[in-house]
């Protein structure tokens, strides 16, 4: 699986009104690896997101996976948003059967794959509660069981951990980190949180806002075998503290 | 029962939710029954509730409070059933398509200010006196209001679950029938629920106006033998079918949109 894009720029709008959030973005995410887009708000993340997920369409530039142009959304992108984006009457099984169905694969294979992604996301039990009867944390991990069900290429995470407490949002991180580890997935993390770039990530792309571009790109290549200890670590934290006044730098550019 | 335990069932019972809207009802029947037993109203203006119960029982005995509220009744369905039928699609239509909300929005905003009662004399000069006018007035009264509120239940779906459900390979198609039914239904019935009441109104009016038989019908012919016990007999008649139907609806929803409540 490879994602290529290349000069990629999107604006909104027509003409004299037209703004330009994104400006000729490139970068590409080879087979399991774990891509980052970290930037603050306007720097056109959520857009660069969309576009890959097939929502939106470049207003120039290119979007390759495999060999072929992104054309519309498919089920070889899963997506997780932000917000719980989860199917208020179903249970959380049959939320992550919904793509399934959309499949149309047959019933046993889909109670058989519902099953497994319940139990990696680590819900099972939860399996017959309804959305509004789960915790925030554990609907995220419904929403990522669901993406995962339909056997994506590329997994999509759109500031998934963005709306939970502090504490969550850790334990969240960690678990989304075995799960790569486990399974070898390719994903693409967008995120302000600098922290959950540089601990989750392989390479780390800086977004600059309005309009959006790749400032900087780096390769983070920690020992990831115990996060808690990584996060407070020296290497970790003097990187930290580099990304950080770069993108304070950032902010401080006039628009 | 020693005292706490008495507190404790008053209290329990206090708390129930139907307790003070019940004691609201009671309390009016109550003032109702002493003003009527001092006589300092005319009986004929405010009969006594024995009156009225008297008069329950002779239409009863009769058969006419059951054939009378039965032709209500299935007017209402009929008029407010067309007027579902046709709403539902209609302002799934709207609701999805901006060209065609954009051409039919403010029409129907202009036609929902016209009172419906006010299209009763045209009704009746087009269709004559037969059900076929009622049944008009009752869509004509609740058409617009069920297509609107139904077209905003579904501007207000989130797009994150259309296009969550884009990115798990549905089509355009999926759509309407996997999300925007299953998400719009709590709001479809409620928005039925509230405008039944606007129905059931609507077949009043028009049987006071012109009508063989009905629960207004049956007001006006009160009024020609000044029965007032018969028509506050009618009214509480005509409110308690109205409550049933909202709680029907209610109890509808309760069951279908577990996930809702």
């Amino acid at each position: 699986m490879t994602l290529q894009l290349d000069r990629v720029s999107k604006s909104f709008g027509q003409g004299r009104r037209a703004t330009l959030v994104l400006d000729q973005v490139s970068f590409s995410l080879q087979t399991g690896t774990f891509v980052a887009l970290l930037g603050s708000s306007g720097s056109g993340k959520s857009t660069l997101m969309r576009l890959v997920a097939g929502l939106e369409h470049p207003s120039s530039g290119s979007l390759v996976l495999d060999g072929r142009p992104i054309r519309g959304p498919g089920s070889d992108r899963g997506m997780v948003f932000q917000n719980y984006s989860l199917y208020p009457w179903l249970t959380a099984a049959q939320n992550v059967a919904f793509g399934l169905k959309l499949q149309r694969l047959d019933r046993a294979e889909i109670r058989e794959r519902t099953g497994f992604y319940l139990d990696v996301v680590g819900l099972a039990d939860a399996a017959d509660r309804l959305p509004r009867e789960l915790s925030g944390g554990m609907q995220q991990r419904v929403a990522i069981a669901r993406a995962l069900a339909a056997q994506p290429r590329l997994l999509l995470l759109d500031e998934p951990f963005g709306a939970l407490d502090l504490q969550i949002r850790e334990t969240m991180q960690q678990f989304l980190h075995d799960l790569w580890t486990r399974t070898g997935l390719s994903v693409l993390l967008i995120t302000h949180d600098i922290d959950e770039a540089l601990l989750l990530a392989q390479d780390v792309h800086i977004l600059a806002p309005s309009p959006g571009r790749i400032v900087r790109s780096l390769q983070v290549d920690f020992d990831r075998s115990d996060l808690e200890r990584l996060r407070l670590s020296s290497s970790f934290l003097g990187l930290r503290h580099e990304v950080a006044s770069t993108l304070r730098s950032l902010s401080r550019e006039p628009c | 029962m020693r005292p706490s335990e008495v507190q404790r069932f008053l209290r329990d019972l206090w708390r129930h939710p139907w307790v003070l809207g019940l004691s609201g009802i009671l309390a009016l029947l109550l003032l109702w029954t002493l003003v009527a037993a001092t006589g300092m109203v005319d009986k004929l203006f405010l009969p006594t509730p024995a009156a009225v119960i008297q008069a329950a029982r002779e239409q009863a005995s009769q058969g006419v409070l059951l054939a009378d509220a039965g032709s209500s009744v299935m007017r209402v369905l009929a008029g407010f059933g067309l007027s579902a039928l046709v709403a539902l699609p209609l302002g799934i239509a709207m609701g999805s398509n901006a060209v065609l909300c954009r051409l039919l929005e403010p029409l129907m905003a202009l036609l929902r200010y016209m009172p419906a009662p006010a299209f009763i004399p045209l009704l009746i000069i087009y269709f004559g006196l037969g059900e076929l006018p009622k049944v008009l007035l009752i869509f004509i009264g609740t058409v617009f209001f069920n297509t609107l509120m139904i077209m905003d239940a579904v501007k207000f779906v989130p797009s994150q679950l259309l296009e969550t459900t884009l990115t798990l390979g549905g089509r355009r198609r999926d759509l309407l029938r996997r999300v925007i039914l299953p998400y719009i239904t709590p709001q479809v019935l409620d928005a039925y629920r509230i405008n039944m009441a606007a129905a059931w109104n609507l077949v009043i009016v028009a049987e006071l106006v012109a009508a063989e038989s009905g629960l207004g019908k049956r007001i006006t012919l009160a009024q020609r033998f000044l029965r007032t016990d018969q028509i506050f007999m009618e009214l509480i008649v005509i409110g308690l079918i109205g409550l049933l139907i909202d709680l029907s609806f209610r109890l509808l929803m309760r069951r279908c949109c577990r996930w809702a409540n």
